[in-house]
């Protein structure tokens, strides 16, 4: 915790300043409202329940569409790292999409899906399969030949090998590619929300600035912070615990 | 594939002051390694033909780069041969065989990291149909005693001393009570008070359990104190330039053993194979 109070010290002054310049009329626009009166806006939107209803709807699809993206990208990626053929199927294909910014496919996603969670969940998933699938199959095609060689001379089938030898082994780059992912799916569900749909987080700030009212769109981009945030500190907790034996060397 | 009666009894030297006739457990029949490098077609070795018996300490030297660490995987079904075959008790080994265990020279990449003590010694048996939950932890219990490390089983390997996870790499390979330990220099990559105390626990270990190693290394001495048998390899293209067998006295160790004439003889003879063959 002690390290952590310059940086909280420095987002105060930032804030104050913020205030002060503002107040002072030295800033005068009503793009930027005082910091004070954000705050108020987001106790507002806290309190009436409006900021949660927004939010909701926004975590549901991220942990939906993310979940398919590992569902999908961690076997495929597996598959894609150990049998050749699978990998000269699939590679090509892989670097052709994986380019286009996700944001590029909601138009398209809008006429299969509609404006509704479908889309939102589909877009998501897609943008989220690739660092989690590049990740994966290039752990195992990187794998040490030693442990594999391991597995097999206790005499485990291949698939077995795969399952019990190169999959906990390449854990730790499947878990650098989900956190990509995540961060990519709050992005890519804040950007489909905007350009359609009448609820989630990314609507609510659109919204908020189609009526000017500045300082409850900023106080959705603050929560946008926190969610990230949080959902970061939750991954990384998963993370070390899953990873546990990481972090135990020379005791 | 010529000649298919391959399980025979079988004396590949002279056994007569042992007590019977044990029977071949490993044939190496005509088997040549080469690797394509570029253009170049490189072999290895050429027509080895080498008979191993049940329950044999055999050990097999050469001058580096002559192709020992390939030889082992080839019996362990790790790697093809160019051409001819290893029979494991009559049969052709295509795959490795499930009651033959490789035990590799980079141990801190062979033990799995993510596996604590105990879960690592299980991991050969942890499926096994045959054993019930209890006959399993019982094993466990028995072959991390047997390397000592009873008392450890919480522990992951990165917390273990490198002489350890060797040892954890033993009692994995003897959990699954396999007839053939294959090992490759598996002492190369410790200091020398650990290799000796290894070594010791490994003739133990061969004394208390009934069990097949065929054991490469550079090291003579190494070889002629814990084997039956030594086999020279020449330089590549190698073909087997001695056959020895070492008629030292049970039980061995690092003090009586080494200090035998008959160790001196024998450690001279292997150095001059493989002086002989680096210098060719």
């Amino acid at each position: 915790m002690r390290e952590k109070w310059p940086g909280i010290t420095l987002i105060s002054i930032l804030l104050a300043g913020w205030e002060v310049l503002v107040r002072s009329g030295m800033i005068d626009t009503p793009s930027l409202p005082p910091v004070s009166l954000i705050f108020i806006a987001w106790y507002q939107a806290v309190i009436s329940g409006e900021l949660i209803g927004h939010l909701l709807p926004s975590l549901q699809r991220i942990a939906i569409g993310y979940s398919l993206a590992i569902a999908v990208a961690v076997p495929l990626g597996l598959l894609m790292g150990s049998i050749k053929l699978v990998y000269s199927l699939f590679e090509p294909l892989t670097e052709l999409i994986r380019p286009i910014p996700s944001a590029a496919y909601v138009p398209m996603a809008i006429l299969f899906f509609g404006i509704g969670n479908e889309m939102k969940v589909f877009v998501i998933f897609l943008a989220c399969i690739w660092p989690i699938l590049l990740n994966t199959y290039g752990a195992v095609r990187g794998i040490d030949p030693v442990l594999v060689e391991t597995g097999r001379t206790f005499g485990y089938s291949h698939a077995k090998v795969l399952r019990k030898v190169v999959f906990p082994s390449i854990l730790p780059e499947i878990f650098t590619g989900m956190r990509v992912s995540l961060g990519i799916a709050l992005i890519v569900v804040v950007v489909a929300e905007m350009i359609a749909g009448n609820n989630g987080i990314g609507y609510f700030i659109l919204d908020r600035q189609r009526f000017f009212r500045v300082a409850a769109m900023i106080a959705g981009i603050f929560t946008l912070g926190i969610v990230g945030y949080a959902l970061n500190w939750v991954f990384l907790r998963f993370e070390g615990y899953v990873l546990r034996w990481r972090q135990t060397s020379g005791s | 594939m010529p000649g298919s009666q391959p399980y025979q009894v079988t004396s590949c030297f002279d056994e007569s002051t042992q007590n019977s006739l044990k029977s071949t457990l490993i044939e190496v029949r005509g088997v040549s390694k080469s690797f394509r490098i570029q253009q170049a077609s490189f072999c290895v070795f050429e027509g080895l033909n080498l008979a191993i018996e049940e329950g044999s300490f055999v050990s097999i030297v050469g001058p580096s780069g002559c192709g020992k660490s390939t030889l082992l995987k080839v019996i362990a079904g790790l790697q093809r041969p160019t051409s001819g075959s290893v029979f494991f008790k009559g049969e052709p080994v295509t795959k490795p065989p499930a009651n033959m265990i490789y035990l590799f020279q980079q141990y801190p990449k062979s033990v799995f990291p993510w596996r604590t003590v105990w879960q690592n010694v299980l991991f050969g048996i942890e499926d096994k149909k045959d054993l019930d939950r209890g006959e399993i932890q019982e094993r466990g219990r028995k072959y991390l005693a047997l390397v000592g490390l009873q008392g450890n089983e919480t522990l992951y390997p990165s917390q273990l001393s490198g002489g350890m996870q060797q040892r954890l790499a033993i009692a994995r390979a003897l959990a699954c009570e396999p007839e053939v330990v294959l090992m490759d220099e598996p002492f190369s990559a410790v200091d020398a008070l650990t290799r000796m105390k290894l070594q010791q626990l490994l003739l133990e270990i061969w004394d208390r359990v009934n069990i097949t190693v065929i054991f490469v290394t550079h090291d003579v001495e190494e070889a002629a104190l814990l084997s039956r048998r030594v086999i020279a390899l020449t330089r590549t293209p190698a073909i087997i330039d001695k056959d020895l067998r070492i008629d030292l006295p049970y039980p061995r160790n690092h003090l009586t053993t080494r200090e035998d004439p008959r160790f001196g003889s024998y450690r001279r003879e292997l150095l001059q194979s493989i002086f002989q063959a680096e210098s060719m």
